[in-house]
């Protein structure tokens, strides 16, 4: 059994010069739509547990499967969660939100339709400030408001592709999750923008604990409009659809090879057709492709088995109370301190917290963060277990230490009862007395190499450095070595 | 009379994915007719103050507790499935 999903290649637009945008003469129009799946304990409308890794339609019930008569309860903190979420993007919580089904026929979706919302979602009219090297810019929220999730349809054929299949497997689990689906106004217009607010809005979600918004597990997606239109004109041009872009990166290229494929068809006089661009067809899963005249039309009408959602001021300032600083104040905030990037790093990371903990124990401000935007990131340490004391004395001990005597700690600083105590013992070494005696016998035993370097070969300098290194088993201070391998040639 | 034309009728019965004979269009002509000519009976009064119904019910807020409970045994699951591969239900290829 061959197991393939989607029909279309990825988009190949060529060579991505960016003609006439370096003039300025063309103005990008980039708006984003991104679901994200909330991880509360029981699906949106039945109680079927909401999780990976069941066995095949294991999670589903007469509601999810659509059985008859089944009626849909809505999960209560889904919509706790959404209003949340809203807040966090200074949307208008509406007084009242409606249900509405969204009608279409599929194999991913039992009922027939879609619950989700349409003319009065949960939240609307919001903002979230994406901080720049240049300042704050501020992309607008049309609506954030709560449907359900598709299921997972995998497509098999017989043989080979999947142009030959011959039936679709559905798996219900999925079907029925609570998903938010977040549309922003037309307001960015660069990609870089667009990555940016895709972070920020991603590390936002999570640190609202209503979602992993895993890009690699599907518990974040996004789909990104683009067009382009003469620089200072405010019309919308026909606009393509990027979609199942996996990464934050791979979207940000996807968007800046669109745009010059727009500005491309328009300088040579002709007409962007309205289309939707796959990328990743191995992710790609729903909705069907309808013919144009069938887009859009989805018979969208109130969802008669649901009463309205009234959330009222009390539940709104209970969740408003919630929340703590989000993440684009706090990389403005630590931006005074570091460089914009780092800043942008260390949030968008989760390590910003860890790094104030770590900056509040004494550790330099700078030395700490590239730390843990290095070290601490490659050994893949969760910031959540570390004894923000112990890191900050190994931090500021760092050239004093072994290398290899720091790399070690630093793998186990996420330990049960950690101390760095044992290795900042460990004292490098920089004494001349000592490090000469090791240095001149590898001199010695290089006559070649030492010629080479004296008559002009400085290269050379790194390989008498890293053979001192290996001698002394990473104990020695590599700025004294260098200087003393220099010194003795 | 509301009408409804032939090509609405089709319209509708592709976004179902519903094949209909041309007898079947004329029958369903005619009754979508009749249903709309019925509910338009509505728009006789002036209800330019009323706002929008999304539900006849006075009640709102009607909610669970993101409690788990338990699903369906798969045989109960599969009962009325036309078609089962493995733990799968199965389809025409879409
Ligand atoms: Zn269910």
């Amino acid at each position: 059994m061959t197991t393939g999903v989607g029909s279309t290649e990825p988009e190949k637009s060529g060579g991505a010069d960016l003609r006439g945008a370096g003039a300025g003469s063309w103005e990008p129009v980039i708006g984003l739509e991104i679901h994200v799946q909330l991880k509360t304990e029981t699906k949106m409308f039945c109680r079927c547990r909401n999780g990976f890794g069941g066995e095949p339609n294991s999670q589903t019930c007469p509601v999810c499967l659509a059985f008859p008569g089944a009626l849909p309860v809505p999960n209560r903190r889904a919509i706790e969660e959404t209003i949340k979420l809203g807040l966090a993007l200074d949307c208008t919580i509406a007084e009242r939100a409606v249900f509405h089904r969204k009608n279409y026929f599929y194999p991913d979706n039992p009922k027939a339709y879609q619950i989700s919302q349409y003319d009065e979602p949960l939240c609307a009219r919001g903002h979230l400030d994406v901080p720049t090297e240049h300042g704050v810019t501020r992309i607008g929220i049309t609506r954030a408001h709560l449907e359900e999730d598709a299921a997972k349809n995998v497509h098999v054929a017989a043989s080979g592709r999947i142009h030959g299949a011959t039936a679709t497997l559905v798996d219900f689990n999925r079907c029925g999750t609570p998903l938010v689906e977040i549309v922003t106004e037309p307001d960015i217009h660069d990609a870089e923008t667009a990555k940016r607010f895709l972070q920020l809005l991603r590390q936002t979600v999570v640190e609202l604990e209503l979602s992993d918004a895993e890009l690699e597990h599907g518990s974040m997606r996004f789909d990104v409009n683009v067009s382009v239109r003469p620089a200072g004109s405010d019309e919308l041009r026909t606009r393509t659809e990027l979609k199942n872009m996996n990464s934050f990166s791979f979207a940000a290229k996807g968007i800046e090879r669109e745009i010059a494929r727009q500005i491309r068809i328009y300088e040579d006089g002709g007409v962007v057709e309205q289309e939707t661009l796959h990328f990743d067809p191995a992710h790609e899963e729903s909705p069907p492709l309808r013919s144009k005249e069938e887009a859009q039309d989805y018979r969208y009408f109130p969802e008669p088995d649901l009463v309205p959602v009234e959330p009222g001021k009390d539940l709104v300032d209970r969740l408003r109370a919630t929340l703590q600083v989000l993440p684009g104040a706090r990389i403005t905030r630590i931006a005074e301190t570091l460089s914009f990037y780092d800043a942008d790093v260390l949030v968008t990371g989760g390590l910003d917290r860890l790094w104030t903990s770590l900056v509040d124990a004494g550790a330099d401000p700078k030395e700490a963060a590239n730390v843990l935007a290095n070290q601490f990131v490659a050994a893949g340490i969760d910031p959540g277990t570390v004894d923000a004391g112990e890191l900050a004395k190994l931090v500021s001990a760092r050239a004093e230490i072994p290398r290899a005597a720091f790399d070690e700690a630093l793998a186990k600083v996420g330990e049960r009862g950690f101390s760095a105590d044992p290795y900042l013992e460990q004292k490098v070494v920089a004494d001349t007395a000592e490090l000469d005696p090791i240095i001149q016998r590898i001199i010695d035993a290089n006559p070649a190499q030492a010629e080479q370097y004296r008559s002009g070969k400085e290269g050379l300098l790194g390989f008498f450095v890293g053979r001192v290194m290996k001698e002394t088993g990473g104990s020695a201070d590599p700025r004294v070595v260098n200087e003393r391998v220099r010194a003795l040639l | 009379m509301a009408r409804i034309t032939r090509d609405e009728v089709l319209h509708v019965a592709r976004l179902a994915r519903i094949e209909l004979s041309d007898d079947e269009v004329a029958k369903f002509q005619e009754q979508l007719a009749n249903i709309l000519e019925a509910v338009s009976k509505v728009s006789e009064l002036d209800l330019s103050d009323v706002p929008p119904t999304a539900h006849p019910l006075e009640i709102a807020n009607a909610w669970a507790e993101d409690v788990p409970r338990d699903c369906l045994p798969l045989d109960e699951v599969f009962a009325n499935a036309p078609d089962r591969d493995g733990d799968y239900f199965r389809t025409p290829p879409a």
